[in-house]
């Protein structure tokens, strides 16, 4: 068990899982029943799946040039993801689409929150 | 004039970790080029009309709540995975309105995009004084999520007022 | 391995691109367009090490880059039916995006 194994089995089981959580939240844009449950898919791509899969790259690449812009891309991804979600949300609900509340109807209110 | 020393210095290290050749020549272009762009970045500050954001946030204390968040990203992400993956999707999609405490624009915005980086929540909307957050699989406990939250952003923030 | 990565990629980029046709609304297609930019610059940096040239990781940079400023141009071209300066639009609905 030498150290190159080591750090090629763990870059590995990064890069599977990542490619897995990708492949999950690509199902889930396509299988959930609304645009504002596929927000929500859409990010586990974003999120777990481009973490694992850059963490993955930089355990590959050891310690380089190449991690440093990988650290950066994944940054940016980090900071810019969630922004451009919340954008696309934000204009879906300023031009008046409204999410249903499965809470309300459990509920038998009819109150729509906002 | 400090401030813009330091964001050329900085520009310029970012520039050298980018290009990896160092040619005199090509370094100076680099440092010219980091030169325009404070340039460029300053004629826009004065341009605008809110100003320059401060930053204003304790180092030391944020990286323990980065560490944190990462956690939680990875407990949420299990849960919706789990949605995704189950043959009847059981979704119990409610909008709930989620108060913050935050003083600075800095830490709202890392608030926000917090809640929207964990999967199952996204803020959609930002009044002032709360976020209007759209939950996917919405329980009682995830109020309880939220106000810790906002309690761990509010303890980073430093300099408040 | 960074081939298995690069075909579960690529079936994930065919899936999203499934989402893009069918639609219904805008906003689905315009968060299908972001996930699939998104998957890309996932994919190029697989790319340059399936390649072993690292350089593909400039463009992956760059292409991550293009890919918010172009979801942002999108909605508020969408929004305000314009792409210039904020003041000059019609102020119905605020300033924030």
């Amino acid at each position: 068990m030498t150290w190159a194994l080591v750090v090629e089995i763990i870059s590995w089981i990064l890069i599977i899982s990542g490619s897995a959580f990708t492949i999950i939240g690509a199902i889930g844009s396509l299988r959930f029943p609304d645009f504002w449950s596929r927000l929500h898919a859409a990010s586990v791509t974003e999120s777990a799946g481009m973490i694992l899969l850059i963490a993955g790259m930089c355990v590959h690449a050891g310690l380089s040039l190449v991690t440093v812009k990988l650290i950066l891309i994944g940054a940016f991804i980090f900071l810019t993801g969630p922004t451009s979600t919340h954008a696309v949300a934000n204009a879906a609900l300023v031009s008046g689409e409204r999410p249903e509340s499965d809470e309300e109807d459990k509920k038998k209110k009819g109150k729509q929150v906002r | 004039m400090l401030r813009k020393i330091i964001t050329a210095l900085v520009f310029f290290a970012l520039w050298l970790l980018m290009s990896g050749i160092y040619k005199p020549m090509i370094v100076w272009l680099g440092a010219a080029s980091s030169i325009l762009a404070v340039f460029v970045t300053d004629r826009m500050n004065r341009a605008s009309v809110r100003g320059h954001m401060t930053i204003k946030i304790k180092p030391f204390a944020s990286v323990g709540y980065w560490l944190w968040l990462m956690v939680e990203i990875a407990k949420a992400n299990w849960a919706v995975t789990k949605l995704i993956l189950t043959p009847e999707m059981k979704l119990n999609r409610h909008m709930i309105t989620v108060p913050n405490s935050q003083v600075t624009d800095l830490g709202a915005t890392i608030f926000a995009n917090s809640i929207t980086l964990t999967p199952g929540t996204i803020t959609v909307e930002v009044e002032p004084g709360v976020f209007i957050v759209h939950a996917l699989d919405y329980s009682s406990s995830d109020m309880d999520a939220m106000a810790d939250m906002d309690r761990r952003v509010t303890a980073i923030e430093s300099g408040v007022e | 391995m960074f081939i298995a990565a690069a075909i579960a990629l690529f079936i994930s980029m065919m899936l999203v691109l499934a989402r893009l046709y069918a639609g219904p609304t805008l906003y689905d297609r315009v968060l299908a367009v972001n996930s699939f930019g998104t998957l890309t610059v996932l994919f190029i940096a697989i790319l340059g090490f399936l390649n072993g040239r690292p350089d593909f990781l400039d463009i992956a940079i760059l292409y991550a880059l293009i890919n918010f400023v172009g979801t942002i141009a999108i909605l508020k071209f969408f929004r305000y039916r314009s792409l210039g300066d904020i003041s000059q639009m019609p102020p119905d609905e605020g300033d924030t995006l």
